[in-house]
C-alpha cells in the first residue's frame, strides 16, 4: 500500500473524486444496464465490467488526448473513462439513433474516435493488429500519441495477440499492450486455457518489457500505468503491462434481485475497486462519507438523465440501414 | 501511348501515388529488399525507404490488420498478400476488420485500404497455391473487389483504389503480369464498379473479366473466322457488379456465355446469370452457358491442371451452344 498512499498524496482532491465519481458512475451505469436488459430494451450480448472498473479508470486517468484507446467488446467502463458520456453509452445500449455507433455497433461497439477512442471490437484478438496499424500510423507521421490497446486474458492464446506483440517489436511501434487478467476466459480458467499463468511471461518471448499491477487498486493501476505509458512515450517501443482484476461475483445480468438488494455504496465488498477505494480515501482523512455519498448522488442523477435520454431519442429512420457501408458510390 | 506489361503498369501506377501522397505506403511480405515476389515493387525500397516500403513478417493475419488500423488512422495503406490463398490466414481482419468496421461504428472512419493479392491457377503450384477465390472476397457489403484484366485498367484502377475512402481487394493474376496493353504516361483513374465493352460483336455477349478476357478474346477470334461475332463485357470489379453494358448487349445478341477461372458453383455465372434473368429475361433466346474452372481442387500434373481450368476451346463450344 506504501507506493499507493505516495500515489494519493500526489493526487489532488479534485482529480481522487473525479476518480471515484467515474468508478461509481461505470458501476451504476452497469447495474443499470442489467436491468434494462432484463427489461428486454437491450439485445445481443452484454458485457458487464462490474469489478474491473479500478483497471480502464487508473489507467486512462494519466492518457493524454492524443493517445488512442482500443479495447475488446467488455467496453463500456473503458467507453466511459475515455469521456464518453453516459447518455450516448445508453443510448447505444438502446440501439438509438442518439448513441455513440448511431444504434449500429450495440454494447460491443461503443466508440468515440472524436475522444480517441477506436471501440469496442467482438473478435477475440482482432483489435491488437489494428492498435499496431493505429501506433504505426502515428509514429510514421511522428505524432506524438501512443497507443493504449487493453484486452483480456483469453486473448493473449489467439494468433493475433503473438503476431500483433512481434510485430510491435520488430517495428518499434509505440503500443501499451494492457491485459486484463480478469482470470477467466468467459468460463474457462487461465490455468486451463494458457501455457502460462503468469500472462506477462508471454511478453518476454518477445523480449518486450513488462511487469503486474493490482488491478483491484486504482492508485495502483495509475501508478503503473503513468509509469508504463511513460517508458513507451519517451522510447517509442511497446510496453507489457499485465493488470490482475476479477469479475465481481454476483452482479451477472442474470441476477436482478441482488441489484435490488444492493443500492447502497456501504455494501460493496472490501476486496471491491470501490470499496477499496472508498476506504482509502476516508482512511486517508480527505474525504467524510457524506461528502462521498453527495458524490454518488450526482452519479445516481447522471445515471437517470442518461437513461432519460436515450429512451426518449428516437430509433434509426429506415433509410440508415444503407448509410455509412460504403464512404463513396 | 506506350506499350507495357501488367507489371509495369501496377508498378507505374504504385509509384505515381506514392510520389503523389505521403499518406500512401506499402506493407508485405518481401515487397521491400526483395522487391516484391513478382517484382512488382523493385526500386521502390531504395527511392521511398524502409518506412513506406514496409517488409513485414509473414503473418497476414497483422499485415492486414495492422493496415486496418493504419487506415483507420488516416494512412493510405497498401497491403500486399503474396498470393489470394494466404488471404484466408487474414480472412477475419478482411470480413470482420476492413467490410465492416467503417458501418459497425456508425460511419465515425473510413478505412482506405486496398489489400492487393496474387490469385490464378495455371502454373503447377498445387491446389494451395492455386486458386481463384474472387468471388469470395466479393460476398462481402463494405469491400469493394477490383480485378482488371488489361495494364491499361490496372493502372488505372489501381490509382482510384488507393484514393477512395473505402476497403479494396486488388486482385491480380499470376499468369498475366507480362501482359501487354497501351497505358499512358501519367496520371489517370478509371471508375470503380464500371464495366467495359473489350470487343464489338453481335451475335452472342461474353461476360467475363480477369484471365477470362484474354481466354474470351482468343475465342472471339476464332469465332470470328467461322463469322460469329462476339461481344465481350470485361467487369473489371465484382463489387460493385456491373451489368448496365451487359444488359445493353444481350438486348442485341439475345445470347450470353459468362466465362471465369474460379469454380462455377456460387460463382460469377452464378451471379450474372441470374441478375440477367432478373433483370432482362424477356430478351433471351437460349440459357445462359457458364465457362468455369471443374470442381476439384487443382492438381499438380500439369496436363490435369490445364483439364481443369477453362480453356478457349470451352469458351468456343459455349457460344456455339448458345447460338
Amino acid at each position: 500500500m506504501a507506493e499507493a498512499d505516495v500515489a494519493l498524496k500526489a493526487l489532488d482532491e479534485k482529480e481522487m473524486l473525479r476518480l471515484y465519481h467515474e468508478m461509481v458512475l461505470i458501476r451504476r451505469l452497469e447495474e443499470e444496464s442489467a436491468r434494462l436488459y432484463q427489461q428486454g430494451k437491450i439485445g445481443g450480448f452484454l458485457h458487464l465490467y462490474i469489478g474491473q472498473e479500478a483497471v480502464a479508470s487508473g489507467l486512462l486517468s494519466v492518457r493524454r488526448p492524443e493517445d488512442r484507446v482500443i479495447t475488446a467488446y467488455r467496453d463500456h467502463g473503458v467507453a466511459i473513462a475515455s469521456g464518453i458520456e453516459a447518455k450516448y453509452v445508453v443510448a447505444e445500449l438502446l440501439g438509438k439513433a442518439t448513441g455513440s455507433a448511431k444504434g449500429r455497433g450495440g454494447s460491443m461497439h461503443l466508440a468515440d474516435v472524436d475522444l480517441n477512442f477506436w471501440g469496442g471490437h467482438a473478435i477475440v484478438g482482432a483489435h491488437l493488429p489494428l492498435a499496431a496499424g493505429m501506433a504505426m500510423a502515428d509514429k510514421y507521421r511522428g505524432d506524438s500519441g501512443v497507443t493504449i490497446c487493453m484486452f483480456g486474458d483469453g486473448a493473449t492464446n489467439i494468433g493475433y495477440f503473438h503476431e500483433a506483440l512481434n510485430l510491435s517489436m520488430v517495428w518499434d511501434l509505440p503500443v501499451l499492450w494492457v491485459c486484463e487478467n480478469n482470470q477467466y476466459g468467459m468460463g474457462t480458467s487461465v490455468e486451463r486455457a494458457s501455457a502460462v499463468e503468469e500472462i506477462r511471461q508471454k511478453a518476454e518471448g518477445y523480449q518486450m518489457p513488462n511487469s503486474r499491477v493490482n488491478g483491484m487498486n486504482v492508485l495502483e493501476v495509475r501508478s503503473a500505468a503513468e509509469e508504463t505509458l511513460g517508458y513507451v512515450r519517451e522510447n517509442g517501443t511497446p510496453y507489457f503491462l499485465e493488470v490482475i482484476t476479477y469479475r465481481y461475483q454476483g452482479h451477472s445480468i442474470g441476477d436482478p434481485e441482488r441489484y435490488r438488494e444492493r443500492d447502497e455504496v456501504d455494501q460493496w465488498r472490501e476486496d471491491d475497486p470501490i470499496g477499496i477505494f472508498r476506504a482509502h480515501l476516508m482512511d486517508a482523512g480527505n474525504f467524510t462519507a457524506d461528502e462521498l455519498k453527495q458524490e454518488e448522488e450526482l452519479v445516481d442523477r447522471e445515471v437517470e438523465e442518461a437513461v432519460e435520454f436515450a429512451e426518449s431519442s428516437p430509433d434509426p429512420p429506415p433509410e440508415a440501414l444503407f448509410e455509412d457501408i460504403y464512404a463513396e458510390e | 501511348m506506350a506499350e507495357i506489361t501488367m507489371r509495369e503498369a501496377i508498378s507505374q501506377a504504385l509509384w505515381e501515388e506514392m510520389e503523389r501522397d505521403e499518406r500512401v505506403f506499402i506493407m508485405g511480405e518481401e515487397v521491400g529488399l526483395w522487391g516484391g515476389t513478382y517484382a512488382v515493387t523493385r526500386g521502390f525500397y531504395d527511392h521511398f525507404g524502409a518506412e513506406r516500403v514496409r517488409d513485414t513478417p509473414i503473418a497476414e493475419g497483422v499485415i492486414v490488420g495492422a493496415a486496418n488500423g493504419a487506415a483507420m488512422a488516416g494512412l493510405r495503406p497498401v497491403a500486399e498478400l503474396m498470393t489470394i490463398n494466404f488471404a484466408f490466414l487474414a480472412m477475419d481482419q478482411i470480413v470482420n476488420g476492413s467490410a465492416k468496421l467503417r458501418a459497425m461504428f456508425g460511419g465515425q472512419f473510413t478505412v482506405p485500404i486496398v489489400i492487393r493479392a496474387v490469385g490464378g491457377g495455371g502454373r503447377q503450384l498445387g491446389s494451395t497455391h492455386s486458386q481463384t477465390p474472387d468471388v469470395v472476397f466479393a460476398h462481402f457489403p463494405g469491400m469493394k473487389v477490383i480485378a482488371p484484366a488489361t495494364p491499361y485498367d490496372a493502372k488505372g484502377l489501381l490509382k482510384a483504389a488507393i484514393r477512395t475512402e473505402d476497403p479494396v481487394m486488388f486482385i491480380e493474376h499470376a499468369t498475366m503480369y507480362q501482359t501487354k496493353g497501351e497505358v499512358p504516361e501519367g496520371d489517370y483513374l478509371e471508375p470503380i464498379g464500371v464495366s467495359k465493352v473489350q470487343r464489338e460483336g453481335t451475335d452472342v455477349t461474353i461476360v467475363t473479366y480477369s484471365k477470362g478476357l484474354q481466354l474470351s478474346l482468343q475465342a472471339a477470334e476464332q469465332l470470328a473466322a467461322d463469322g460469329i461475332e462476339a461481344q465481350i463485357i470485361d467487369l473489371r470489379s465484382l463489387r460493385p457488379l456491373d451489368l448496365g453494358p451487359a444488359i445493353e448487349s444481350l438486348k442485341r445478341t439475345n445470347r450470353a456465355v459468362v466465362v471465369e477461372e474460379g469454380w462455377r458453383s456460387y460463382g460469377v455465372g452464378a451471379e450474372v446469370a441470374s441478375r440477367l434473368y432478373e433483370q432482362a429475361f424477356d430478351y433471351f433466346d437460349a440459357p445462359v452457358k457458364r465457362v468455369a474452372q471443374v470442381e476439384v481442387p487443382l492438381p499438380y500434373n500439369r496436363e490435369l491442371e490445364q483439364m481443369a481450368l477453362p480453356q478457349v476451346g470451352d469458351i468456343v463450344k459455349a457460344v456455339q451452344e448458345v447460338l
